[in-house]
């Protein structure tokens, strides 16, 4: 051997592994300086003359600005979308809708990147979770109600199954292009026509899925698209010729519109808030728990009705969940929504983040021990660092209110009828979440656990074939599954009989 | 203290507040977790750190009938100077042979940052007295290993005779005097990720100074899923008693993107710390060539072909 063969070159080992930055390219996404509304079939100027701008949360950038839609402008939109109603969508043959609503999915599968990207520019989720669930989940929601398309008869078996009419659906900001689909699927595979009007602060995922609507030729009016603040929801649920609303937000507004609508005869379904429960019990698998943790209320910044916001630790592992839970937050890398390494990115909107500023605030004031994982946080945009509280009581705020945020309150249970109860004692039952190695346990937790949706041994996993939604404050009405057919078929009330 | 009447033997009584039991693994969730760490996107100087890394990590293998002197003369100077026409690229930490070339790796290391590691107990199955695995084990370290890696008894563990296989593992650790101890579980062989937990456990308990996947020698060796389920029995035994074992993938890990996959779940996982070639080892045959070739690429902005690259 030679010398230089023979050289020691073990250097030693740095101390520290950064990722270089991998971010997802924009350039795939072209936007315009301006949008009007999609009425008829149209990007046209609102009538109300009123544009609001549109920022990426990420870098307080305006991307772009929007119109307002006023009073006019919902009622063109509803007589847009009566007419398309009466004048071929409600009568023409299933397996055309069908038709329509499989080119939506192909199109969007086809073009999920440029939506992805502007996703998360949008609305500031990480392009990981928009590129592997929201576009992924929305593409599958087309396919699925498509397939229902020319087979109600059989949803509704001597029932009859007919459309309701002109449907308004008003959808939040958490994931925006994810929930126009839970909305608008289901509406067109019945026969019905639609107004949608997407959240203030994302409008734009919503703009370029009007696009797709040209692309795909669906007919002028089927579907519209109003943007605006809570005033163009509004005006859209007191349109006496709209036939039912669908609303996904906060309970607050959820309760306004019920009342609005009380004794109108328009149909409603609503899906609202949640503070659901992560129960843990001592014999689950303790690191695959706290990844559900992690991606329980981590998952989209905790911007989620359905996320894990209260954990329940069974006493006796508390200690060893806490540390692994803390460590492994040390892990999570917040920043640049378009970075593909990152997990978590900005929170939506100001508003949103003073909103869990001062829950965060009382929650300190009240005694909850606060954990934050060190963290160099842009200096643009709007951030939070993922939270946990833990010594939290029942009574203090961040275990009863809905936070909508990163922010996990820890409670602790000795047995599972006191992690049933405390599970239970919410005004809200959206989602809940059981781990355990039991298989009878989860069955028997599930059966008493006041949810919509109870998952076990997993968290915020989503699928077009079940339904999805909430008992008590967090709403009535199911979305997705043969359930999420329901509210946009009118069925004859006794079975006919041949 | 009255003093308490003793439970039948055979009876595991969780004396201790902090995970009294082994514990489980959700399969579902672990292979989710593992697949998520995956999709990192390592670019540019982070990717240059994790290549240059692996090489140094690397345990360059040869386990052959066909083994030779003059084979691991190949093998040893390509261990030592992995890239001839470029000495920026460090030295693998070991090869990894056969008892029986032992003498020859160990001659041609002489001076030089490589140890000789030796596979031994019977390899690859086990299943030889203990008497003989340890008799093994001595002389391979006294022909001169630094390391052994040595195979659990599956079959004893399968039937549920933990203690014979932890009684073995200690016997060879003692054997080993000096040299590392590399326990390799055969996951392949052992079925659930379950059992992978408990066999790590059961090896770091009995002394092993790394726990390794796999012989190389089964269709089914490394997996990612599989290595994050020690790693995290690593954590776990690291968190309780500051103890820090290593952790040694083997078998089917053949490309630079793997290699970079690995090293990313080990470092989100364990932390900075472990990313030593004395916390982490890559047991690989073929690795080596595609690393350096994703070297030359980040050096030089173009693929070479596979000519420039010596096969050994």
């Amino acid at each position: 051997m030679t010398d230089l063969e023979r050289r020691q070159d073990r250097a030693p080992v740095p101390s520290s592994w950064d990722y270089a930055p991998a971010p997802e390219s924009r350039d795939i996404v072209t936007l315009e300086e301006r949008y009007g509304l999609f009425i008829g079939g149209e990007l046209a100027e609102p009538k109300s003359g009123e544009y609001f701008p549109t920022l990426s949360p990420s870098t307080e950038e305006v991307l772009a600005e929007v119109g307002q839609a006023g009073p006019e402008d919902v009622d063109l939109a509803v007589r847009a979308a009566r007419d398309a109603y009466e004048n071929g969508w409600s009568t023409i043959s299933p397996a055309e809708r069908a038709k329509y609503l499989f080119r939506i999915a192909r199109i969007l599968q086809e073009r999920s990147r440029e939506f992805a990207v502007l996703e998360s520019l949008n609305g500031g989720k990480p392009i990981k979770e928009s590129r592997d669930v929201d576009l992924p989940l929305a593409a599958a929601h087309f396919f699925y109600y498509a397939g229902w398309a020319d087979k109600l008869e059989y949803a509704f078996p001597n029932r009859r199954p007919r459309p309701v009419g002109v449907a308004g659906q008003i959808i939040p900001w958490n994931f925006p292009l994810l929930m126009l689909a839970w909305k608008i699927a289901p509406a067109l595979a019945a026969g019905n026509t639609v107004i949608l009007k997407p959240a203030e602060t994302t409008p734009l995922t919503a703009l370029l899925f009007a696009d797709v609507l040209r692309q795909a030729e669906l007919p002028p009016g089927v579907v519209n698209i109003i943007t605006g603040d809570g005033r163009a929801g509004a005006e859209l649920v007191k349109h006496p010729d709209v036939d039912k609303i669908a609303f996904t937000g906060s309970t607050e507004v959820g309760k306004a519109i019920q009342r609005e609508l009380a004794g109108t005869g328009k149909r409603l379904t609503l899906e609202l808030g949640g503070k659901a429960a992560n129960i843990i019990f001592d014999d689950a698998a303790l690191d695959q728990a706290v990844e559900g943790i992690v991606n329980g209320i981590y998952f989209n910044q905790g911007h989620v009705c359905c996320a894990g916001s209260r954990l329940l630790v069974q006493e006796s592992i508390y200690e060893p969940v806490i540390e692994k839970l803390k460590r492994r937050l040390t892990t999570l890398r917040v920043g640049d929504p378009l970075d593909k390494n990152t997990d978590v990115g900005a929170i939506n909107s100001k508003q949103q983040l003073e909103k869990i500023e001062e829950l965060v605030k009382s929650g300190e004031e009240e005694g909850a021990e606060i954990y934050q994982p060190p963290c160099r946080l842009p200096e643009k945009g709007y951030w939070f660092v993922p939270t946990v509280f833990t010594n939290v009581a029942q009574s203090y705020r961040i275990a009863q209110e809905e936070i909508f945020g990163p922010v996990l309150s820890v409670l602790t249970f000795r047995t599972p009828d006191e992690a049933v109860e405390k599970a239970n004692n919410t005004p809200y039952g959206l989602s809940a979440g059981v781990w355990t190695e039991k298989g009878s346990r989860i069955l028997s937790m599930a059966s008493r656990l006041e949810a919509g949706v109870v998952w076990a041994n997993t968290y915020n996993r989503f699928d077009p074939t079940s339904p999805f939604g909430g008992y008590k404050e967090s709403g009535f009405g199911r979305e997705g599954g043969l359930h999420g057919l329901e509210p946009y078929v009118d069925v004859e009330e006794s079975e006919v009989r041949g | 203290m009255a003093k308490a009447p003793a439970l039948p033997s055979g009876f595991e009584l969780p004396l201790e507040p902090r995970l009294p039991r082994i514990g489980s693994i959700d399969q579902v969730a672990v292979e989710e977790r593992a697949a998520s760490l995956a999709r990192r996107s390592i670019k540019r100087e982070a990717k240059v750190f994790a290549l240059d890394l692996a090489v140094r990590m690397m345990d360059l293998t040869t386990l052959e009938g066909q083994d030779t002197p003059g084979k691991i003369a190949a093998l040893t100077s390509k261990a030592i100077r992995p890239d001839p026409s470029d000495a920026s690229v460090p030295s693998v930490a070991a090869v990894c042979v056969y008892p029986n070339l032992v003498p020859a790796a160990v001659e041609r290391v002489r001076g030089s940052s490589v140890k000789v590691a030796s596979v031994a107990t019977a390899f690859p199955s086990g299943q030889s007295p203990t008497s003989v695995k340890v008799a093994e084990v001595r002389e391979v370290v006294d022909m001169g290993a630094d390391e052994v890696d040595m195979v659990i008894d599956r079959g004893a563990f399968l039937s549920g005779r933990y203690a014979k296989v932890y009684d073995e593992i200690v016997q060879i650790k003692e054997a080993c005097g000096d040299a590392h101890l590399k326990v390799i579980l055969e996951v392949g062989e052992l079925g659930t990720y379950d059992n992978v937990r408990r066999a790590s456990l059961l090896a770091m308990a009995a002394g092993a100074d790394f726990i390794k996947t796999s012989t190389g020698k089964l269709p089914q060796a490394a997996t990612l899923p599989v290595t994050l389920v020690m790693l995290e029995a690593i954590r776990d035994v690291h968190e309780e008693t500051g103890r820090k074992v290593g952790m040694k993938p083997a078998g089917g890990i053949r490309q630079s993107k793997q290699a970079v996959q690995y090293l990313v779940q080990l470092h989100e996982t364990l932390g900075t710390e472990w990313l030593t070639p004395d916390l982490y080892r890559l047991g690989a045959s073929t690795l080596l060539n595609d690393v350096l070739m994703q070297i030359r690429k980040e050096k030089t902005g173009r693929y070479q072909s596979p000519d420039y690259f010596t096969i050994d």
